[in-house]
């Protein structure tokens, strides 16, 4: 392989994924799609990681990478039970409809 | 291998667009996994074989498959997208977005006058990642196995439904 990728287009690229996750975040009610939108700023970072341990060839970036994902997975794990309890609790997936939770 | 990168990552940004955008939840998803398999492949292409691997194994088939897994368990369908496309207006989107573009320009200001091509991208493969795991980041990954762990307990304990014990003389009805 001799491609000549520019650094600074992957990490371009890794921006947009962060800032289109952090819209989505941002413009959605639902927390199902919120929930998703933090799936797209993890995975934006993941790919910030593994370019720089691609332009330097050294495996540690793709060990961030690896922990980034298992952070992930304990994540979502957690963030699914929460959002089944709310569902039973409110029976709706309106994050507004959050904000009078006391206890 | 210029071109696949270019390519991935239009289907990469097309496909998160379109994640963010949607109003059913299952499309959505399905979007979002396309934009995992082209995001693997920009991996590949940067010479990282087995984070590529871990992106499909892992993100695509199984957290996605959670998702799916609860999207189906709560009966998310034309209820909830109607009630999207209630939500998501122009009024809604439009100053959040402008926001975050402009969040974006900041960022493409700050990276785009430093860095300099990958020359000649060697790949990193999967052994020299396991000895770099295993020796200096041992302690790392011990902690993240007690994550893992909190993890599982905590999704256990936070999703159990707990039974409501009403008092016998309570109507079930009623409001406590």
């Amino acid at each position: 392989m001799n491609a000549t990728i520019s650094t600074e287009m992957v990490m371009l690229l890794a921006a947009l994924l962060f800032v289109l996750g952090i819209t989505g975040v941002i413009i959605r009610k639902n927390i199902i799609f919120m929930l998703l939108s933090v799936e797209i700023m993890l995975n934006a970072s993941g790919l910030a990681f593994i370019v720089a341990g691609a332009k330097w060839a050294q495996p540690d970036g793709q060990i961030m990478f690896i922990f980034i994902l298992a952070m992930a997975a304990a994540e979502v794990s957690i963030g699914l039970a929460l959002i089944l309890q709310i569902y039973h609790q409110h029976k709706s997936m309106d994050i507004d409809k959050l904000k009078e939770m006391n206890g | 291998m210029d071109i696949a990168f270019y390519i991935a990552a239009f289907i990469t940004v097309i496909s998160t667009l379109m994640v963010i955008t949607r109003h059913n939840p299952v499309h959505a998803l399905l979007y979002l996994v396309v934009s995992l398999l082209s995001l693997s492949v920009i991996f590949y292409v940067l010479g990282a074989p087995f984070a590529a691997l871990l992106e499909i194994i892992i993100y695509a088939g199984a957290i996605m498959v959670l998702f799916i897994f609860v999207i189906m368990l709560l009966n998310l369908g034309k209820e909830t997208a109607k009630q999207e496309k209630e939500w998501l207006k122009p009024r809604v989107w439009i100053g959040p977005a402008f926001l975050s573009l402009i969040l974006f320009a900041e960022l493409f200001y700050l990276i785009y006058d430093s860095g300099s091509p990958i020359t000649a991208i060697q790949t990193v493969d999967s052994k020299i990642v396991a000895i770099t795991l295993f020796q200096p980041y041992i302690v790392a990954v011990e902690l993240a196995a007690m994550l893992l762990m909190a993890g599982v307990v905590g999704a256990a304990h936070i999703g159990q439904h707990k039974k409501i014990t009403l008092h016998r003389f309570l109507k079930e009805g009623d409001d406590l």
